[in-house]
């Protein structure tokens, strides 16, 4: 074969090559992120000011983690927490200014996972133990979980603990009406879908006097998006991307002249 | 001629090898494994039966339990419709465990004798009456 007639062949096989591939280009059209399955997106806004006034935040996380069976483990690194207190300046060191005043300083900001509009811990789960429900649930599969530890550290807000140890051997007593983990089980806050699914608000939300507002942001008369409208709120590390689920209105009374 | 001798001894002690299993075993068959539906909170049902027929539970009990799984964490579903129209909650804890409270000897018994491990209750098992199951 000539050097000439090699190189049409190679050419003419190439194109038919590319031509099965072309329908891998684009497959189906997911549904977009925010507007999900179910045309909800549930997400919480905590109005900072009223939560610091009523101090209900221990008692909320007391009773979601023993709600929950959260096993209470000591230790940074082997913890295990689903909703925790964190300061002004840690909870958002990208906006957190030297010279804050008394009152948000000793503010106490709740974290929780923030339920993400682009979840990185769904995204880097090798077993889809971690998924994004239809209604913007950030979920776990417990039984899927192979403890890998890969969304711990996907995510940037911390809301992630693995079972170093049996969480059984750290419950005081046991709560019937959910379920434990194992050891080796990465776990964080499911925004209490069990009592979404029965039509309650979460735990937090209920116990909180009004301060943790629950709602569907895809709903304008919702209670979160009129709270959103009214004051200023933040959001924990937006510039990610993540679209975290998770609002807190902070001091924003401010009447325009 | 040595040769053909040892080769015959060892065809015969290789048989024998084979099938002692089946002449020490033999007239010891283990017998089936027996069910125990004695509790109480199934003695005090008026119609002792499951949320599907016998032969289902005891054929696909797992794949029932696989689907149930998926459906509440994955679909956040909370209700099962039997085949004979009833409505049941889809849960492990509250559902099968409500009336099977004895897994020890329910669940075990077959699943002991099938050489098939059970680590449900690592986590599930918990009932109004506390942990059951071997934890």
């Amino acid at each position: 074969m000539e050097r000439r007639d090699f190189i049409k062949a190679g050419l003419v096989a190439c194109a038919a090559g590319l031509v099965p591939l072309t329908g891998c280009a684009s497959g189906g059209e997911a549904p977009s992120a925010a507007q999900g399955a179910s045309g909800k997106r549930w997400a919480l806004v905590v109005d900072e000011r009223k939560l610091n006034r009523a101090g209900v935040l221990d008692r909320i996380i007391e009773a979601c983690h023993k709600a929950h069976n959260v096993p209470a483990i000591e230790g940074e690194k082997t913890a295990v927490k689903w909703i925790w207190p964190e300061s002004f300046e840690h909870a958002f060191p990208d906006i957190a200014s030297t010279y804050v005043s008394e009152g948000v300083e000793e503010m106490e900001f709740p974290m929780l996972c923030n339920h993400c509009e682009e979840p990185p811990c769904v995204r880097v789960c090798p077993t889809k133990a971690t998924f994004k429900r239809p209604d913007g649930i950030v979920s776990m599969d417990y039984h899927r979980c192979i403890g890998c530890r890969f969304c711990m550290g996907a995510c940037p807000y911390g809301a992630r603990s693995l079972n170093f140890d049996d969480p059984r051997l750290h419950l005081a007593e046991i709560d019937p009406a959910y379920p434990t983990r194992v050891r080796g089980v990465v776990e964080k806050c499911m925004l209490c879908s069990e009592r979404i699914d029965k039509g309650m608000p979460p735990l937090c939300a209920e116990l909180s006097q009004g301060a943790i507002l629950f709602g569907d942001l895809n709903d304008p008369d919702s209670d979160v998006r009129r709270a959103l409208a009214k004051g200023f709120s933040i959001r924990r590390r937006v510039e990610l991307g993540t679209g975290p689920s998770v609002y807190y209105i902070v001091e924003g009374g401010e009447q325009r002249a | 001629m040595a040769r053909r001798k040892l080769t015959l001894i060892f065809i015969g002690v290789f048989c024998l090898i084979m099938v002692a299993p089946f002449i020490l075993g033999a007239g010891k068959a283990h017998s089936a494994p027996e069910l125990d539906l004695n509790t109480p909170e199934i003695a005090a049902l008026d119609v002792k039966e499951c949320i599907e027929p016998v032969e289902y539970m005891r054929s696909s009990h797992m794949t029932l339990l696989d689907e149930w799984r998926n459906d509440v964490v994955r679909e956040g579903k909370t209700d099962y419709v039997s085949s004979s129209g009833q409505v049941y909650e889809m849960s492990l804890d509250d559902t099968c465990l409500s009336c099977h409270s004895n897994p020890d000897a329910f669940c075990e018994s077959c699943h002991a004798y099938s050489n098939v491990e059970l680590y449900c209750w690592e986590c599930h098992g918990l009932t109004d009456d506390g942990v059951v199951g071997k934890g």
